[in-house]
């Protein structure tokens, strides 16, 4: 058959590293350019990538004529490192990889190691109800900075500030839990750090009312701006079709149309016991899949995890409540050695589908392979796609309405 | 449609050879799949109206160590109307003493989630993937030497003159 000769021919190393050479490709774009058209570097150091990010543009005047995502500023080995530390050590490193929501890190990778070696049903409540809240509480942190950096790209300050004020609350609550203000290292496998600081749960129903009313002043700022619906309604439109294939997930995935959130799809943790709704893009400004219609998901979804938020702190408070001799360590394993497997865990995180895949012996406590499939990297192989043909100014609000985290992109 | 109807819609379109190995003793089964077909498999797996799994999780490459001189790939797949995941692998030998690259069949053309995944594990592990529109590195400096991932690699001393350690 025609697949059998195909896989027949090899080819060498050296060769294809002359053909995929950085110089000989640039080379190549650069000989098939037309008079008018002109390549501009975006990045890495461009205040609207959000971090170190490099697009290579090729323009016609103010039309992008294609984009060229260049990656990699921050690649810090991750799976590197995982073949020569055990699971609990990995967790820091976890941690890193979306450090605006590294709870949620946490929490998807211990998850998988529980599930591996099946004490996820021995968890007490307690525990996971300690987890989903924090994983929540982080959840409306990682939005918060996606909504007001977006409101920096587009031009409007006042957000920005509004949206960090609130979030440095979030971040005083997790520090006085964790003793971290970013890299909180909190949720372990078996169990937690340590269980909640005492007055912690009155002290977030105080946030939660404090945030309340603050959330419908944001909502008035920026959500029915009209500077702001000029610049996102109808731009950056991202069909279902294209999202689906391209393995956009999150707020990316829904604000195309799709009630997608694997809190229920998976049922994971202690979510089927909470109520919250599915936010989806309806294309109320301009057409379903717009960037305005993914910075309402986010909107929409913090007001669901406020939601969240209150169903736990009522629990806790209640039937779950701190008892002086429940130990948030007492579960945790001795020694953690899954079976000989592998497995694929998936989460949901703020930036959509996070999952990591386990390759283990079954003999030490190092995991033979690990490999963490990051919602950013695939939400921003999207960004080509969609920014064919746009104004240089439109990139901008394209790739805020993304809501990458480079740590993430690059692990 | 559970794991053997799977197999058996497979076995179905294109032969018995298709399927080489069912993994099911982990709490997710895996197909193995011969390497020459995964391209087709896939399709076919992402368009049959029983199993239409339009969504590429992951795409993992695989280094079995300098033992048994094996490179897998294995995808993980979704499925959103019927909200199912299935798992299949690629497995071939390969001699990493010789110069040359693990060749596999991108699956690029068939979900696009493919295209940075596979340039990816090029970069990482060395594994070509024939038909990928784009195979460059991705996470590390073009002129990087070697492929971190593998079992038998060797940390670089130095990068341009800078001491590494």
């Amino acid at each position: 058959m025609l697949g059998k000769e195909r896989m027949e021919f090899s080819i060498t190393s050296s060769e294809l590293e002359s053909m995929h050479s950085a110089k000989t490709r640039y080379t190549q774009l650069t000989e098939h350019l037309e008079p008018e058209e002109m390549i501009i570097n975006m990045g890495p150091q461009h205040p609207s990538t959000h971090g170190v990010l490099r697009l290579e543009l090729i323009t016609d005047g103010e039309i992008v004529k294609e984009v060229i995502p260049h990656m990699g500023y921050l690649h810090r080995c991750f799976e590197k490192h995982c073949e020569s530390l055990s699971y609990q050590q990995i967790i820091p490193f976890v941690d890193r990889m979306d450090y605006l929501a590294s709870m949620n890190n946490d929490h998807a990778f211990v998850m998988g190691v529980e599930r591996m070696l099946g004490i996820d049903k021995d968890i007490p409540k307690r525990i996971e109800y300690i987890r989903v809240l924090v994983c929540e509480l982080n959840r409306i942190g990682s939005h918060l900075i996606a909504i007001g950096t977006y409101g920096i790209d587009i031009g409007a300050f006042t957000p920005f500030l509004w949206c960090f004020r609130d979030r440095e609350h979030i971040m005083n609550m997790l520090e006085w839990a964790s003793g971290s203000r970013m890299l909180y290292n909190y949720i372990w496998i078996g169990g937690l750090f340590y269980d909640l600081p005492v007055g912690f749960e009155e002290r977030c129903k105080e946030f939660i009312d404090y945030f309340k009313p603050k959330l419908k002043e944001l909502d008035e700022l920026l959500t029915d701006n009209q500077i702001f619906i000029n610049r996102t309604a109808g731009v950056g439109i991202l069909p279902l079709d294209v999202a689906i294939n391209y393995g956009c997930s999150g707020p990316m995935l829904r604000g195309s149309g799709l009630k997608w959130d694997l809190r229920r799809i998976d049922e994971y943790s202690v979510y089927p016991e909470l109520e919250f709704e599915i936010p989806i893009g309806k294309g109320e400004m301009g057409k379903a899949g717009d960037c305005w219609d993914r910075y309402k998901v986010r909107v929409d979804e913090i007001v669901q995890s406020v939601r969240i938020i209150e169903q736990c702190l009522e629990r806790l408070q209640k039937e779950l409540k701190r008892t002086p001799e429940f130990d948030p360590r007492a579960k945790l394993p001795k020694k953690i050695i899954p079976k000989e497997q592998d497995f694929y865990i998936r989460a949901e995180n703020p930036k959509g589908e996070l999952g990591y895949y386990f390759i283990t012996d079954g003999k030490t406590e190092i995991p033979k392979r690990v490999k963490a499939r990051a919602p950013s990297f695939n939400n921003l192989s999207v960004l080509p796609e969609i920014a064919r043909g746009v104004l240089i100014a439109d990139l901008v609000a394209i790739l805020g309405s993304i809501d990458i985290v480079l740590g993430e992109v690059d692990r | 449609m559970d794991f053997s109807d799977i197999i058996n819609i497979l076995i179905e379109k294109f032969g018995k050879e298709v399927v080489v190995d069912e993994q099911v003793t982990g709490l997710q089964s895996a197909l193995v799949i011969n390497p020459d077909q995964i391209a087709d498999v896939c399709l076919e797996l992402r368009d049959n109206k029983f199993t239409y799994f339009d969504f590429l999780s992951c795409l993992t490459g695989v280094d079995h160590g300098a033992v048994e001189n094996k490179f897998s790939v294995v995808y993980h797949l979704a499925s959103i109307p019927y909200k199912s995941q299935l798992t299949l692998k690629v497995i071939k030998g390969h001699e990493r003493s010789s110069d040359t690259l693990p060749v596999f069949l991108s699956v690029s053309d068939v979900w696009k989630t493919a295209e940075w995944h596979e340039r990816e594990a090029y970069d990482l592990l060395g594994i070509y993937f024939e038909g990928n529109p784009d195979l460059r590195r991705i996470l590390l400096p073009d002129d990087w030497d070697g492929y971190p991932l593998r079992k038998d690699y060797v940390a670089a001393e130095e990068y341009k003159g800078i001491k590494i350690n």
